[in-house]
């Protein structure tokens, strides 16, 4: 287990910013549709990280026209281009699958570095 | 078919450059040593004897370690035998994971599958079960139904799918392709499940 531990901290990638959960992220991902390949963006808040080194997973979720919209993230992914941390959350879990109950002024998550 | 011998360390998945996911199972192949050559003229077929892993020299029984000491061979973990080497191999090759494989080639990889113990018929022999779960029905579920009629044959056939022992026997699995060889680590990567559990033998078969 050791020897592979080992082998996938190769494919860990080191160029992102460290986020947490209840961050506001803009990521960059890259869509093949056909031969075609275009760069689309996609801001949300995090509100869950799964696992650690090659496997590791990210949720992102956002409202969209009313909708909530949750997307899964390979977070080693050589489709994912680019990771801004837009701002950072004020939570108090790792897992926010309570705002999925919440909608409208309730479902805000408070920025960590305002008064 | 040529191959080698090897131990599985697990299951991970890796991405290719355009962005594809694709699961693996990695596995730590050779070097194998040759430890003997079946001949057609002394035991009737043409064989290569392949060692895998290591042995302390007093788990070896005698008559193993003096063959090795004769021949000039490191005691091994598991021996087992190949046919249809092309090449001509003498007592004492090593054998290495880029020398037998290349990345694209379909494998045969046979280990020994996890034994899951007593189980009934429906996780051994793929059975749905005896009725539903509604309208009062509750022990049936996991039922095997009927296992023979009353006038005729009036016993059970021979042979009839019961529950008993599951896992822990040889498999194969056929076709599986060989997405990555780290050579300096003697690893090989091949695409979806192995028998077996992690540090099992297996075998791979080109």
């Amino acid at each position: 287990m050791d020897k592979l531990k080992e082998l996938l901290a190769e494919h860990v990638r080191e160029d992102f910013p460290q986020f947490k959960s209840g961050d506001r992220v803009r990521l960059s991902v890259k869509v093949v549709e056909g031969d075609k390949e275009r760069i689309q963006a996609f801001e949300g808040d995090v509100i869950s990280i799964r696992g650690a080194g090659a496997g590791k997973t990210f949720t992102v979720r956002k409202i969209s026209s009313g909708v909530g919209v949750e997307r899964i993230f390979a977070y080693n992914s050589p489709r994912l281009q680019k990771i801004e941390v837009l701002r950072e959350g004020k939570v108090r879990r790792a897992k926010l699958y309570y705002l999925r109950e919440l909608s409208g002024k309730a479902a805000r998550i408070k920025d960590k570095n305002q008064r | 078919m040529p191959g080698l011998l090897g131990k599985k360390l697990g299951m991970t998945s890796i991405f290719t450059e355009d962005g594809e996911n694709i699961p693996v199972t990695v596995v730590e192949v050779g070097p194998c040593e040759v430890f003997a050559i079946r001949s057609k003229e002394n035991d009737g077929y043409q064989a290569v004897q392949l060692g895998f892993g290591k042995k302390k020299e007093k788990q070896v029984n005698k008559a193993q370690l003096e063959y090795c000491k004769k021949n000039n061979l490191e005691p091994v973990y598991t021996l087992r035998e190949f046919r249809n080497f092309e090449e001509v191999l003498n007592v004492g090759d090593k054998l290495t994971v880029d020398s037998v494989f290349a990345e694209g080639d379909k494998v045969k990889v046979t280990g020994k599958s996890i034994g899951k113990g007593f189980q009934g018929v429906v996780k051994r022999h793929g059975f749905s079960g005896v009725g539903g779960q509604t309208h009062g029905q509750h022990n049936r579920e996991r039922a095997p139904g009927s296992i023979g009629q009353s006038s005729y044959p009036s016993r059970v056939l021979k042979g009839m799918k019961m529950a008993g022992r599951h896992g822990g026997t040889i498999h194969s699995i056929k076709n599986l392709r060989v997405v990555k060889i780290i050579s300096e680590k003697n690893l090989i990567m091949l695409k979806g499940a192995v028998p077996g559990k992690v540090n099992s033998i297996i075998e791979i078969n080109k």
